[in-house]
């Protein structure tokens, strides 16, 4: 190529770099934007605090823990479920007509607007099973949302495992289920994990499943049990961006900030978990 | 067996006739195989949900009046039930979204696939999945509380539930889909191409214009179909700040109302159950399933039809 | 009848989907002895290798249909579960594949404790008398928990050995054990071959001669699928029956 680039070039390289840096400016700038705000109003007394018609007074404390439930009911169920269904489709499966069926069909789940998820919620888990507007229902219907994200996470897990170790196991003679155990699961566990958080933190910001299936946005009381109404902290963050008082917008921001640090925290955690276990089975 | 002594004893206790599979492993292999159907289970599910619903629907307002109507006021005294003010509304805050994604998002693409290196690379293409990361309803406060009242600035009319704001937001907010997606497709193309380019003078952008690009084409077009379909099924972002008024219009200056955004506002409100209204949201949310499973399917569609003729 | 690890070989045809790759092979191996197995690649060794343990039949595609019988049993009648055929005929691969996130020990006891017959007071003898029949225990003896990738990979083929030998089985296959390791850890394992035909019987798969020469008591001759001589390893590297295995042994074709 001859030494000086033409000035098209370079325009035309600036403003592919620019498409990167742009969105990411922007994203900058909401996030300062934001904990400018919060920093008015998140203090210890916010977190502890319960709703109330005072925006001054009102605290994201029943949020926060009805967030909490969720995500670990949540966890409870997609998870197993999740881990046992990719367990089976890749070591069991095979390359039948049903195979292909059921890959197709999670493909398009994981493209179903999670919306709609919060109308099977309603109608299945709120109505049919009759769990009402508990955390029960809020945790199945979140499930079922990360469900497939959680198969695919996994699968892909599987299928990083060298097949000669299978192989090495089967000439042991053990069986398939000796084989997935002993050998084919540790190796996949990092894998799986990693790909089971990050999934359980997407549902920790999903808002519009839990406003169909009825997430209550002012409860004056801790929920105990699986079976009480609950908040969560999306729901909480939604409830107060639509009043028109200023003052509630500011306790926005600073739920905001509370959802996105604990999102930083539960993200963070999955990324040194797999740092850690690929770590220990390299040495 | 080495278990006892050094000498190899005879054998006669391991048969082979028999079976190894103990009655335990027959049955943890059914509650796997159980699992493995779930998710056609979970597809049923919605269906039927759905359906069944939607079906009550129908009986109660005519096919007639929801696609032939052009008002949707389901919750007011007089009511319509013409479902096209809300795919309009949907519609347009897709394409505006669109709009912003699709071109930054292929540059973004461009350049992470043509020009930047290793390292540059594996900085960026993470910060860029961030955009991902974030909650819809972080994208929604900053389209209500920044980005419309920064826009009215420039534009006066610019009223405070709007489609462009929204728009907007979500385009930033899916770059990371069109980008991921078109920049695998892009690398995907053989480095042979390039050369053979390169080797007959073409400098960097027209070799990308011209040879890359048209060999990436059916991987970006399935990318910017998800990206679509995850623009029409976004709930948050619009639900907050495009407004409830469901208007039968194109102009992006006022409030619109999604099919998504109307599902979230009747499941706020106190609607009965068993009712027309509340029976109103499945109507809709079939309408929603409907589009996004068509986008899906073709994008889907072009991908397989790309892999068998790279010979997976 | 006696269980000494004789293999006797019917009519066995093998292949992959529409592909033969065995055309009716019928032998008898010598128990308590060497066998090995030589010819040009594809000539489908490796297939009547993994036959012989019913490993074939873990692709998908795979097919077969013949007998082989292991101390007069059939190993394909309907009633033999192939699972328990594995734990009397072992298997080591052509590149070695100790489990990556175990140690040494753990690997040597692997096959034990995935089948669920390991008795935890013999666990020490058991690790080393296998690492000791591998000819590997004085060079781990010391490191016993490191992880059994950290070694050499003439080491952990022969790690792979003792982890098969941990299960006492009556036969050994073995895939090219030796190709993917330079001469001299080639070397200790034929030394090794020779030490453990004393108490097991060795099916070898080589597609080096000398090394048939070298490690075999008999030698079988493979070529397109068919046999085409099995003699003494002696008798078929001096005067061999068939004109094709002399042609291959002189190195006209390979």
């Amino acid at each position: 190529m001859s030494g000086k680039r033409p000035i098209g070039e370079l325009l035309f390289r600036g403003a592919c770099l620019s498409a990167v840096v742009i969105p990411l400016a922007v994203l900058g700038y909401l996030i300062a934007d934001v904990v400018a705000d919060a920093f008015l109003r998140l203090d210890w007394s916010f977190i502890e605090s319960y709703p109330s018609r005072k925006a001054e007074k009102a605290g994201i404390l029943p949020a926060l823990v009805g967030s909490a439930y969720l995500i670990v009911v949540t966890a409870a169920l997609a998870v197993p479920l999740g881990v046992a269904s990719a367990i089976y489709l890749e070591e069991y499966g095979g390359k039948s007509w049903w195979s292909r069926v059921v890959e197709v069909n999670i493909a398009n789940l994981a493209g179903v607007p999670s919306i709609i998820y919060g109308l099977l919620g309603l109608g299945v888990f709120v109505r049919l099973f009759g769990m009402d507007r508990s955390i029960l229902a809020g945790a199945c219907t979140l499930g079922v949302l990360i469900l497939p994200i959680v198969i695919m996470a996994s699968r892909e897990a599987l299928r990083n495992v060298p097949n000669n170790v299978r192989e090495a196991s089967y000439g042991l003679g053990a069986t398939k289920l000796q084989t997935i155990r002993g050998v084919v699961l540790p190796l996949a566990l990092p894998g799986m994990l990693t790909g089971s958080i990050l999934a359980v933190s997407r549902a920790i910001g999903e808002t519009a499943p839990l406003v169909v299936v009825g997430a209550a946005t002012y409860i004056s009381f801790l929920p105990e049990g699986l079976t009480d109404d609950f908040s969560a902290l999306p729901i909480q963050i939604f409830d107060w961006v639509s009043r028109p008082q200023e003052a509630f917008l500011l306790n926005a921001a600073a739920g905001i900030v509370v959802l996105m640090s604990v999102l930083l925290v539960v993200n963070g955690f999955a990324l040194w978990l797999r740092a850690r276990l690929q770590k220990r089975l390299r040495r | 067996m080495p278990q006892s002594s050094v000498d190899k004893p005879t054998m006669g206790s391991k048969p082979i006739v028999g079976t190894s599979k103990g009655y335990g492993e027959r049955i943890v292999e059914k509650l796997l195989a159980g699992c493995g159907s779930l998710s056609v289970l979970i597809t049923i599910g919605i269906v039927a949900t759905l359906v069944v619903e939607t079906y009550h629907f129908f009986s109660e307002v005519g096919f007639g009046e929801f696609f032939g109507d052009t008002q949707w006021t389901p919750l007011f005294a007089n009511k319509h039930f013409g479902i096209w003010p809300l795919i309009c509304g949907t519609l347009i805050t897709a394409f505006i979204a669109m709009c912003v994604a699709v071109p930054l998002g292929l540059l973004a693409a461009i350049y992470l696939s043509e020009f930047a290196s290793e390292r540059v690379r594996s900085v960026l293409k993470p910060a860029l999945e961030l955009l991902a990361g974030v909650p819809t309803i972080v994208y929604g406060y900053f389209a209500l509380i920044v980005v419309t009242p920064a826009l009215q600035q420039l534009w006066p009319e610019l009223q405070g539930f709007n489609a462009l704001s929204p728009g907007l937001v979500m385009g930033i907010m899916i770059i990371p889909m069109v980008s991921s997606l078109s920049e695998d497709a892009l690398y995907a193309v053989p480095r042979s191409l390039r050369e053979a380019a390169w080797g007959m003078g073409a400098g960097r952008a027209s070799t990308i214009r011209r040879v890359v690009l048209p060999a990436a084409f059916s991987g970006i077009v399935a990318s910017v179909l998800l990206a679509l379909a995850r623009a029409i099924g976004e709930t948050m972002i619009v639900a907050i700040a495009a407004g409830q008024q469901a208007n039968f219009s194109i102009d992006p200056t006022e409030s619109v109302q999604t099919m998504t955004a109307f599902i979230v506002q009747v499941s706020m409100g106190d609607t009965p159950s068993g009712t027309t209204e509340y029976r109103t949201i499945f109507a809709v949310a079939s309408t929603l399933f409907v589009f996004t499973f068509i986008v899906n399917g073709i994008s889907q569609h072009i991908v397989h039809k790309q892999r068998r003729m790279q010979g997976h | 009848m006696s269980e000494t690890g004789q293999i006797e070989i019917k009519d066995l045809v093998a292949g992959f989907g529409s592909t033969e790759v065995v055309h009716s092979i019928s032998a008898t191996f010598k128990p308590r002895a060497v066998t090995a197995i030589i010819g040009p690649s594809g000539c489908g060794k490796s297939t009547l290798l993994r036959c012989i343990n019913r490993m074939h039949e873990t692709v998908s595609i795979a097919y077969s249909t013949g007998q082989v019988l292991l101390d007069g049993q059939n190993v394909y009648a309907k009633d033999v579960d192939a699972v328990l055929l594995r734990r009397r005929v072992g298997m080591v691969f052509q590149k070695p594949n100790p489990f990556p996130n175990m140690s040494i020990q753990d690997n040597v006891l692997s096959g034990l404790r995935l089948t669920g017959t390991l008795k935890s007071k013999n666990a020490k003898e058991i690790v080393e008398q296998s690492l000791t029949q591998a000819a590997l225990w004085d060079e781990v003896k010391d490191r016993l928990k490191a992880p059994g990738i950290s070694l050499s990979g003439g080491q952990q083929q022969r790690l792979c050995i003792a982890r098969s030998l941990a299960v006492s089985p009556e036969v050994i296959l073995m895939d090219e054990p030796c190709s993917a390791l330079d001469p001299i850890a080639t070397a200790r394992i034929e030394d090794l071959i020779r030490d453990l035909k004393q108490r097991y019987t060795i099916v070898l798969v080589t597609h080096n001669m000398q090394q048939a020469a070298r490690a075999s008591d008999q030698t079988a001759f493979l070529l397109m699928g068919e046999l085409v001589e099995l003699s003494d390893t002696s008798q078929l590297f001096t005067q061999p029956r068939d004109s094709r295995t002399e042609d291959y042994i002189t190195g006209k074709f390979g």
